[in-house]
């Protein structure tokens, strides 16, 4: 079960206030755990449980399903034990702020200004927090679910209409 | 007293040694590179969202368009993905054929970033023999799925038909020909002075930076990391086969491009370990709910042309729940993270290309050597402007 996985044992012997959830789904483990603690979190793995890559960084619109509109998802990779673990952070529609990873990985300086391009969470102590796939001048955030598909100011798609 | 001040040069978006349409806003002094700022995002066209209006089966000829000097790779770990949120199982035979594909796609792409490497700093001829190779595969592809590089041809629970007879030993004969046909290239390049001098020293980057970039695929192993997902965390059968994985010591160019000679000649031996497990039985898993019927039932039965519209109209509902699946892609760890509702429609799916993370450290990579090398340094990370932008 989820317990067996090794991140996430130690992650609830360590930070036992900031883990909101455990599952593990098609052998695959994620720890949702409260933004407060995140660097630290990330840092831990890092350091003591040897999550040396972090392979990706991205966000899920939750728009009206769940209380916190959005999730930042951390997909880790460790090369020295060849294990895999994913770490979730609810974060507020109103704040939509999570502090930068960028200290702990390099990684994380692009996948976040992507995640801010195209969903609009801000990422504090980020050193170059700017658009990466959309022009600087875009209003809006692609990705949210209230976007259109077919951009702000057109018709919006009905289907197909055969 | 003479002054001197920092340029600022253009390079791209339109230049042929950006590999599609890249830009980089490069500040010199003299002709040494202080700064890189690259500017992507001109082939945005939305991937992740348009996937979000778009049943499972409909995804899945977007993928093939994301990294197009690989398009089976790219399918792979699309379906692979689906699959493992679907729980179903593949037979045998299309999982041979899903493996003889995603190597020949390897050798594919890696053609393609010999010829193009090799000719960004001058070596003509090798652009005109890798792509006589390629255009080997390229008929193979065209064999089985109709088409050149859109290839759309496996299938949740399988491919989408069975190979042509003829396909077995077309592949047969040209693995057996590559490693002389590789012998020739390295015949051109590899103790070639000019080659070692642009190459040998340039573009370093050490195995902890490496990591800190999140660089994966022959970039990572020219560094000396020993790390390839086919071995590492198994998918799609790789654990069945026997390969070496190449690894580089001095985290230049060159022994990116030992690495990814060597991964040529292993995708050879794969594809041959491949072929001799290749027996005959279907190529579709026995699942109704997801798998389209076969055509003459469709053509002479009611239900099964029922069936068919059903599936083609509405989909397939793919159970609650969120999976991350990982391949070694030619450029590196290419995963999709699919977040479905319980619908026929992702309700998240998040493409993570090897190519962005990979283009991240050009600067670490390139800061400090001359304008030259750069190209030089572009060409060694193997990037595509399709799945970096997507």
């Amino acid at each position: 079960m989820a317990d067996n996985n090794r991140a996430a044992a130690r992650l609830k012997e360590q930070f036992p206030s900031s883990i909101l959830d455990i599952t593990e789904f098609r052998g695959e483990t994620a720890v949702t755990v409260l933004s407060r603690d995140i660097l630290e979190i990330l840092l831990f793995l890092k350091k003591s449980l040897r999550y040396e890559m972090l392979t990706d960084l991205t966000a899920i619109d939750y728009m009206g399903k769940k209380e916190e509109r959005f999730m930042v998802v951390y997909q880790l990779t460790s090369i020295s034990c060849k294990e895999r673990v994913r770490i979730k952070v609810p974060v507020a529609e109103d704040d939509c702020t999570i502090r930068s990873a960028t200290a702990i990985w390099q990684t994380a300086n692009w996948l976040e200004r992507e995640v801010y391009d195209l969903f609009g969470i801000n990422f504090e102590n980020h050193p170059d927090l700017q658009r990466i796939l959309m022009t600087p001048d875009w209003e809006g955030h692609p990705l949210r679910k209230d976007y259109p598909l077919q951009g702000p100011d057109r018709e919006p798609y009905k289907g197909r209409l055969s | 007293m003479s002054t001197t001040e920092k340029m600022t040069l253009n390079m791209g978006p339109q230049h042929p040694s950006t590999h599609g349409v890249l830009r980089l806003v490069l500040e010199l002094d003299g002709e040494v590179i202080t700064k890189i700022t690259p500017d992507i995002g001109y082939l945005h066209r939305g991937v992740e969202k348009l996937s979000e209006y778009r049943t499972y089966h409909q995804v899945l000829p977007l993928t093939d368009r994301l990294d197009y000097l690989a398009p089976m790779s790219n399918n792979l770990g699309y379906i692979l993905a689906v699959e493992k949120l679907l729980n179903i199982d593949v037979p045998e035979r299309a999982q041979t054929i899903r493996i003889i594909m995603t190597e020949l796609t390897r050798l594919q792409s890696h053609l393609v970033w010999l010829a193009c490497h090799a000719l960004d700093i001058g070596a003509m001829t090798v652009f005109i023999y890798a792509f006589r190779e390629r255009e080997v595969i390229m008929e193979i592809y065209e064999m089985i799925s109709g088409a050149r590089m859109t290839s759309n041809f496996f299938r949740a629970g399988g491919l989408s038909m069975d190979v042509p007879p003829e396909f077995e030993p077309k592949v047969r004969k040209f693995v057996q020909d590559m490693p002389g046909y590789l012998d020739q290239y390295e015949g051109l390049l590899t103790t070639n002075p000019i080659w070692l001098k642009r190459t040998v020293g340039n573009g370093v980057i050490s195995a902890e930076d490496a990591i800190d970039y999140g660089i994966t695929g022959p970039a990572l192993r020219g560094s000396g990391v020993n790390w390839d997902l086919r071995r590492d965390i198994p998918y799609a059968g790789y654990e069945n086969y026997s390969f070496e994985v190449p690894v580089g010591e001095n985290c230049d160019t060159y022994d990116r491009y030992k690495v990814r000679l060597v991964e040529m000649r292993e995708a050879c031996k794969i594809v041959n370990q491949a072929l001799e497990r290749l027996k005959p039985g279907p190529v579709l898993a026995d699942a109704p709910q997801i798998v389209y019927p076969p055509k003459e039932s469709v053509y002479n039965s009611i239900e099964g042309l029922i069936h068919h519209f059903k599936i083609a109209s509405e989909g397939y509902p793919v159970p609650e729940g969120e999976v991350y699946q990982g391949v070694e892609a030619p450029k590196g760890e290419l995963g999709y993270f699919i977040v479905s509702d319980g619908s026929s429609k992702p309700y998240r799916m998040r493409i993570r290309p090897p190519s962005f993370v990979n283009l991240q450290a050009i600067e670490k990579m390139s800061k400090g050597s001359m304008v030259a090398d750069l190209v030089a340094v572009i060409g060694t990370l193997d990037i595509v402007l399709g799945e970096i932008d997507r």
